[in-house]
């Protein structure tokens, strides 16, 4: 099993959260939108010009530009 | 006595909806003081007993990150309601427990209201209300805002809770052995200290410190410096400690712990998934068509070329009779009122005032009400989504298309709706910069002076021109938020994360009541303000009056034009005959030239006159003499002012607007103007200061400080432009 950035995942492809290794603003950000730890997602698609990047996680959808999804590192399943 | 509820939730979770539901027409919006966060409140009675209902910003969480969580947080502490309502959508009900949570740590007595308990069955999720109510401590009940089920139940258990629960309970949750050592130290100090004891418990204190809450850090340091350090050194130390050994932030283990804590909580028997979570819902289905990566944008164009066309010719109609009421009693006040400053005052400052502040109305309806759909329905976000690639080049935001569409992106909108819909915009710096940059855009008032000099230099090219100079607006309009991003807005992005929310059908009654607010809200608060600076500019164009020796040597003229035409001609223009002969076609043209001639030296003479020619040597660097300088002054009030007020210095009596022919062969004949002042002008008229209609929105959205600054900025700016038109054109030998 890999661990990857956010970024570099594809669509539809499933992983789940290693680490945020971010704080202040974003990282709560993240936080408060479920993106902790332990949490699954699965990249749903992306904008027409490839950012941002939309995600589901827990049961909604998130979307989050790519230079925050660079602070996500997810092993893939 | 009153009963003080309030209403808590994250955005989307229907919070709104459940606050209609439940108090109707009967609520009231206002600002919280110098930010632009709603403060709703709303009455009812239930059982007897009378209830204000307090309709909280929609947050996530409840740290001191933005303004809305500090209202919401403030409120909470401050005003102590007698019950909290926390409305968390059953759908996705792992994420909306993250903010009940934090609310158990406050104390607040709460009473969890499961909203959308049908859009989580029909998604294959169930719920057992009893069993999270158990677990939580707290009442849960089931509701369905949108049809109004569970509402009385709801009350029932509220009223319930407040008439039981005084005291502030906090809940304790365990954040791990690391914080579970620290956090005692904590609290001994701030209970021996009594730090803020009357405000928050001790723990939820401790807490805020070590999660880095700036607001409750700032508070500490006023009401106990001493303390407040030594709490600081304690949480830097356990900082370092989990930085150390975790690679943590201490708010990372917070919430960390506040997840465990919900995820053990619903794994003894609160959910049952009867689907893979995979699944795809229509509303996924939706979006695999309108964020599609080709088929997206086309249709996102679409759309929001319908909502310009539904608010800006839906509009035209109740504009126009605004419009026809307001000449109608012009013309009245025209016959009855004898001729004099009190007529002109009637007419062209209240009237006209008045007209000018209610002529918005239909405007701001329409496109409230077309924003509210797209928003309610979930598009918006989407559309912040596709488009933010885009403007995050130039420091803005994703959300930033709709009010530069709205003001005139495509030409022909209005900026002062375009101003009002920042509002949809959360990230601060992103939205100043777009209600300051959305007057740039070339709105309808600016489209008969564009047309006018337009047609008067470049007539052969006319449709190219226009569609150039809308290009221009949004290049400059661009740019413009770049700089401003980079200067006095200068800072990181706030950061984009945010929810797509599934799509949802916008109840009619949440439409209605959304865009009323904020047409309330213009004409209260844009109203008296728009009126007042209306009189100003009424007097500025009037006042002084022409010294009385020059109106005198006007009726001598008229009464020689009178003497030497032969008597007959008089009784015919006196009976205003139909019939009319040359003789008298040509009298009537002396008195208009004469008149003409009276209205441009009255205009000259007054203060805006004034100010007009004692800037021509500055504005000659743009190559605008006088006429022009005092056009610009009157397109303050409104820019198509500039085409009326630029007839009247030409000496050509009213022209209008819309029709202006013979005011473009004047200018063509003039040696003043060309082609390379007309693009000057053009520039200029564009990108200078808004309309003060505008500016008052932009002070009631942001604040006084930032109108005079777009006033200022924007003239210089544009001044800047026109000169290096002109003086490049000219050197080059353009015109």
């Amino acid at each position: 099993m890999d661990n990857i950035c956010l970024r570099q995942m594809h669509k539809n492809q499933h992983g789940v959260i290693k680490a945020i290794s971010v704080s202040g603003e974003l990282g709560r950000r993240l936080r408060e939108m479920g993106l902790v730890p332990g949490t699954r997602i699965k990249v749903c698609g992306r904008a027409p010009l490839h950012d941002p990047v939309a995600i589901r996680i827990l049961d909604s959808t998130i979307t989050l530009r790519n230079n925050e999804a660079d602070h996500i590192l997810v092993e893939i399943e | 006595m009153q009963l003080k509820m309030a209403l808590a939730g994250n955005p989307n979770a229907g919070k709104t909806t459940l606050f209609n539901q439940l108090t109707g027409a009967r609520q009231h919006v206002g600002n919280y003081p110098g930010i632009t966060v709603d403060h709703k409140e709303g009455h009812l009675h239930y059982q007897d007993q009378k209830i204000i209902i307090t309709d909280l910003p929609g947050t996530y969480s409840m740290t001191a990150y933005s303004a809305e969580e500090l209202v919401a947080r403030d409120y909470l502490v401050y005003n102590r309601p007698q019950v909290v309502i926390n409305i968390v959508d059953a759908s996705n009900l792992e994420r909306n427990l993250y903010l009940t949570c934090q609310l158990l740590e406050l104390g607040a007595p709460l009473v969890v209201a499961l909203n959308m308990v049908d859009v989580a069955k029909a998604r294959g999720i169930e719920i057992n209300a009893t069993v999270l109510a158990k677990h939580l401590q707290v009442p849960v009940v089931p509701i369905i805002a949108r049809s109004g089920f569970g509402k009385d139940e709801l009350l029932r258990v509220a009223l319930q809770v407040a008439s039981t629960h005084q005291q502030w309970n906090p809940l304790n949750i365990s954040y791990g052995d690391d914080l579970d050592s620290t956090l005692p130290e904590l609290i001994e100090i701030i209970t021996a200290e009594s730090l803020l004891t009357d405000t928050y418990h001790a723990r939820y204190t401790a807490i805020k410190y070590l999660e880095n809450d700036e607001q409750i850090q700032a508070k500490g340091r006023e009401t106990a410096p001493k303390t407040a350090q030594l709490l600081e050194q304690l949480v830097d130390e356990s900082t370092e400690h989990t930085r150390r050994t975790l690679d943590v932030y201490p708010e990372a283990i917070i919430a960390d712990h506040r997840y465990g804590y919900i995820k053990s909580l619903l794994r003894q028997g609160v959910i049952t998934r009867k689907f893979d979570a995979d699944r795809l819902y229509t509303s996924d289905k939706i979006d695999k068509i309108l964020t599609n990566r080709l088929i997206g944008p086309v249709l996102m164009l679409a759309i929001l070329f319908a909502l310009y066309q539904f608010t800006f010719s839906w509009s035209e109609a109740p504009v126009a009779w605004l419009s026809n009421a307001f000449n109608w009693l012009g013309n009245l006040v025209e016959e009855k009122l004898p001729d004099g400053i009190l007529k002109s005052l009637v007419i062209s400052g209240i009237i006209d005032g008045v007209g000018g502040v209610l002529g918005f109305i239909p405007l701001i309806m329409f496109m409230f009400f077309g924003i509210a759909i797209l928003e309610d329905s979930g598009y918006l976000a989407r559309v912040a989504f596709m488009m933010d690639r885009i403007f995050r080049i130039f420091g803005l935001h994703g959300s930033s298309v709709m009010p530069f569409i709205v003001s005139g992106g495509i030409a022909g909108g209005c900026a002062v709706p375009g101003v009002m819909a920042t509002r949809t915009l959360r990230s601060p710096k992103e939205r100043m910069a777009t209600l300051l940059t959305v007057p740039f855009m070339n709105c309808g008032a600016k489209l008969p002076v564009l047309a006018l000099l337009i047609g008067t230099f470049f007539g052969e090219n006319k449709a190219k021109y226009m569609f150039f100079f809308t290009m221009l607006a949004w290049i400059v309009a661009m740019l413009a938020a770049k700089l401003l991003r980079s200067t006095v807005l200068r800072g990181d992005p706030t950061p984009f994360v945010m929810e797509l929310p599934p799509y949802r059908f916008p109840t009619i009654r949440g439409l209605c009541i959304h865009t009323w607010e904020r047409t309330y809200q213009y004409v209260k608060k844009a109203g008296t303000v728009i009126l007042g600076i209306s009189i100003l500019l009424w007097a500025m164009m009037t006042f002084p009056a022409l010294p009385e020796q020059v109106s005198i040597s006007f009726d001598q003229k008229r009464q020689a034009a009178l003497d030497t035409a032969a008597p007959e001609t008089i009784g015919e223009q006196k009976t205003k005959n139909e019939s009319s002969s040359e003789q008298v076609k040509a009298f009537d043209k002396t008195i208009a030239l004469i008149n003409n001639e009276e209205a441009e030296a009255a205009l000259r003479h007054s203060i805006a006159g004034k100010i007009g020619t004692s800037m021509e040597s500055v504005s000659l660097l743009a190559g605008f003499d006088w006429r022009t300088d005092i056009a610009l002054i009157g397109g303050f009030a409104a820019k198509e002012v500039i085409v009326s007020t630029l007839g009247t210095a030409y000496s050509m009596g009213q022209v209008d607007a819309e029709d202006s022919q013979s005011l473009s062969d004047r200018l063509k004949q003039d040696s003043n103007w060309n082609r390379v002042v007309a693009v000057a002008a053009l520039v200029f008229i564009m990108f200078y200061s808004p309309c003060f209609v505008t500016l008052v929105c932009i002070a009631k959205e942001a604040s006084w400080k930032w109108a005079a600054f777009s006033m200022t900025f924007n003239t210089i700016f544009a001044y800047i432009l026109a000169v290096a038109v002109f003086q490049i054109g000219t050197f080059f030998n353009l015109g």
